[in-house]
């Protein structure tokens, strides 16, 4: 079970599977009763069959894929996963504030792939909730990175007016 | 000035401490180079061809006298005694060690001065008209609304790994001397018929490989909306500019792609969503960023100043130094100085730590403690009584800073180049040393107003694209070469300049740019300008001047 997943500020134990390429589905039902994450394109075609078996279904959007194209099925996922390819791509940081701004969507909004400990405090106030972290991350050192700054100039999740209108 | 309270100080602590550690963790190997990249960059810190650069933020240009002294120190204690003022009117160190960085930006955030964004793929330093707040021709002042979005910029959670580089300037002036047309994102402040204020914005300008001037995608947009628009600019552009391939990364070329007026679409929508939510500007918010730049305390004195009358009247040397470096200033009595630091024999915009000091001194003396930086590497003293600007200039003399060809061909913008550079293709500090050699004094005053730009390479930092001539290092099969451009301007007629033709050896660059005035003098009408004379005649009698027949044995690029 990983350790490398931050929730509400703390390590906790990972219940997902995330399905990085349709070919590890072989067959669906060794997965019954598995929580998966699904990549969007299977999940598009295959939503029916997917979400007839045992378990939660989520979905993860590549850096390239917009929000958009779940928008109608936000209120029957749980989760949604955005994935940073690498760290120095900057889209899922825009995807998952048009998630909370523009559809509202109030589940979890996990950062996935190349998740490090310097982005987390940029991430969660983009309106991520849940971070797994990189395979060669230090889990308890990245908790730390959440404190880096007391306080920032713009709005965000964690703090919905910007300094401006509070100081 | 702005002053910082206690979060914009806290802010920089948590900073400083944040890239402390990053720093320890890059040292100690736990973050690899292509992980600690974006950390220093963001941080101002560029690994160069001898040492790490380290690129001090001076936002919007401005600068205190604590705050030059500061700069002073740190070129001592760390660099080799100077540095070099940029073309986004920031200050950059050559010479520091890596290791030392953090220190240096302890040092700075004791004058609230920091690093931060001056280098990486994000928003950088706001810049505007140096002369913002004393212009006399003045639609208001950009100061309040470069900080204001120097905070909006500052650590923008959304917006720390962009495409590219993003700049944006603000231009409240009528002149412009901002460059404000080649920028990502231009703004210029508006007032409309209900005396609103507002502004017309300008996206998709840039320089360097694929040089654009910016399209108009909103005439008028009152001020309460900045942010909120700023905000869906960049989102449009975060979601859908160039990841592929570098050179295609910014913003112009995505306005390009989509179209001018289908990218403003898509900002609208995105700005439909933001539009009157919690970073729409408040009254307050504004009033209280304006009043950081309200007037400092004039006196009231007359226009005339006999003192400066007689000094003009007996000393030549003072009166062309007068004639060119001295601008009009809004309030009677005062004048406005630009130190023009490129003398000959300097590298163009280079500052050594005395000098920093000195000009610190002069302007607790002469000009409320306050400078400037402006984009073309110089320095403005912005608020000089008339009558002390005698011995003012008699001041700066005793430091190589009385030069007096601010705005003549031999002011010219320059990047540091191959000197320094690792991106370089050729060495621009010698080839503006040999121009600058090959024109007498007097010369230069004879042709007047004429703006040279020199670029190392097709990154363009030196603005070769918008001089009314520019010089571009080229790399011909290892040798360094350039190629000149003529026509360009950086004012509110903003043009690019179209290349002469093939491009010549370094030996060759100061006849090329003997030959070129020589035509414009010798065609010009009494008093035209070189940029109204190119226009006028195009490019045909320049391109004969410096290739006559012989063009066939110069090989093309």
């Amino acid at each position: 079970m990983s350790t490398r997943l931050i929730k509400h500020g703390t390590l906790v134990p990972d219940t997902w599977v995330l399905v990085k390429s349709p070919n590890e589905l072989e067959s669906l039902d060794k997965l019954s009763g598995q929580d998966l994450i699904v990549p969007l394109p299977f999940w598009l075609t295959e939503r029916q069959s997917i979400e007839s078996r045992e378990g939660q279904t989520a979905v993860w959007l590549n850096s390239n894929e917009i929000p958009e194209s779940i928008a109608g099925y936000l209120d029957r996922l749980p989760l949604v996963a955005l994935n940073f390819p690498e760290f120095k791509d900057g889209r899922p940081y825009s995807s998952a504030r048009e998630l909370r701004q523009r559809w509202g969507y109030q589940g979890e909004i996990r950062a996935v792939g190349d998740v490090l400990r310097d982005q987390l405090f940029f991430m969660k106030r983009c309106g991520f909730d849940a971070f797994l972290l990189r395979d060669d991350q230090n889990p308890d050192a990245a908790l730390t990175a959440f404190h880096d700054f007391q306080d920032a100039y713009q709005p965000s999740t964690i703090q919905p007016l910007p300094l401006f209108r509070r100081r | 000035m702005y002053r910082y309270d206690q979060y914009d100080h806290q802010m920089l602590a948590d900073r400083i401490a944040q890239f402390r550690d990053q720093t320890r963790r890059f040292l100690e190997g736990q973050l690899s180079d292509a992980e600690f990249l974006p950390l220093r960059l963001q941080n101002g810190l560029y690994v160069q061809r001898l040492a790490p650069m380290l690129r001090v933020a001076i936002p919007y240009g401005m600068l205190s006298s604590a705050q030059m002294r500061k700069l002073a120190f740190i070129a001592d204690q760390f660099d080799k005694g100077y540095g070099h003022l940029t073309t986004r009117q920031n200050i950059q160190f050559n010479w520091p060690a890596l290791a030392d960085v953090p220190d240096i930006l302890a040092h700075l955030a004791e004058v609230e001065m920091h690093a931060i964004q001056t280098s990486g793929n994000c928003i950088r330093n706001t810049t505007t008209d140096q002369f913002a707040g004393v212009a006399v021709d003045e639609v208001e002042d950009a100061r309040a609304y470069c900080e204001i979005i120097r905070q909006w910029s500052t650590f923008h959670p959304e917006f720390a790994f962009l495409p590219r580089k993003f700049k944006i300037a603000v231009c409240g002036t009528r002149q412009d001397q901002a460059a404000t047309q080649v920028h990502d994102i231009g703004l210029y402040l508006l007032k409309n018929e209900h005396h609103e204020i507002g502004f017309r914005v300008l996206v998709g300008g840039g320089l360097g490989r694929t040089p654009v001037i910016g399209s108009e995608i909103k005439a008028f947009l009152p001020q309460e909306h900045l942010l909120t628009y700023l905000d869906a600019i960049l989102r449009v552009y975060n979601r859908e500019g160039r990841r592929d391939n570098k050179y295609k990364a910014r913003i112009k070329i995505l306005v390009k792609e989509t179209g001018v007026s289908d990218f403003r679409d898509k900002v609208e929508h995105e700005w439909m969503l933001l539009k009157d939510g919690p970073l729409t500007l408040t009254r307050v918010e504004v009033e209280r960023c304006r009043a950081f730049f309200h007037d400092p305390q004039y006196k009231s004195i007359s226009s005339h100043s006999n003192e400066l009358e007689a000094a003009l009247n007996t000393d030549v040397l003072f009166s062309a130094w007068y004639e060119q470096n001295i601008s009009e200033h809004k309030k009677p009595g005062y004048a406005i100085v630009t130190v023009c630091v490129k003398k000959t024999g300097f590298a163009p915009g280079d500052l050594d730590s005395d000098q920093m000091r000195f000009i610190a001194d002069l302007s607790d003396r002469y000009s409320f403690g306050e400078m400037r930086i402006t984009h073309t590497q110089n320095l403005v003293l912005a608020d000089v009584e008339k009558s002390q600007l005698y011995i003012l200039w008699k001041d700066l003399k005793t430091r190589d800073l009385e030069a007096d060809n601010l705005g003549l061909l031999s002011d010219m913008i320059c990047c540091p180049g191959g000197d320094f550079c690792s991106l370089a293709n050729a060495k621009s500090i010698p080839v503006a040393e040999a121009i600058q050699r090959r024109f007498s004094d007097s010369q230069l005053r004879e042709i007047g107003q004429l703006s040279l730009n020199i670029s190392g390479c097709m990154n363009a930092c030196g603005h070769h694209h918008v001089g009314n001539i520019g010089i571009l290092g080229v790399d011909k099969k290892g040798e360094e070469y350039f190629q000149i451009s003529l026509g360009g301007s950086a004012d509110h007629n903003t043009a690019l300049g179209k290349i002469v033709g093939p491009s010549f050896s370094q030996e060759e660059v100061p006849d090329v740019i003997e030959k070129i005035v020589t035509v414009y003098q010798q065609h010009k009408a009494s008093g035209e300008s070189f940029l109204h004379t190119y226009n006028r005649l195009g490019m045909e009698p320049f391109k004969e001047a410096l290739y006559g027949n012989k063009a066939d044995e110069h090989q093309t690029d």
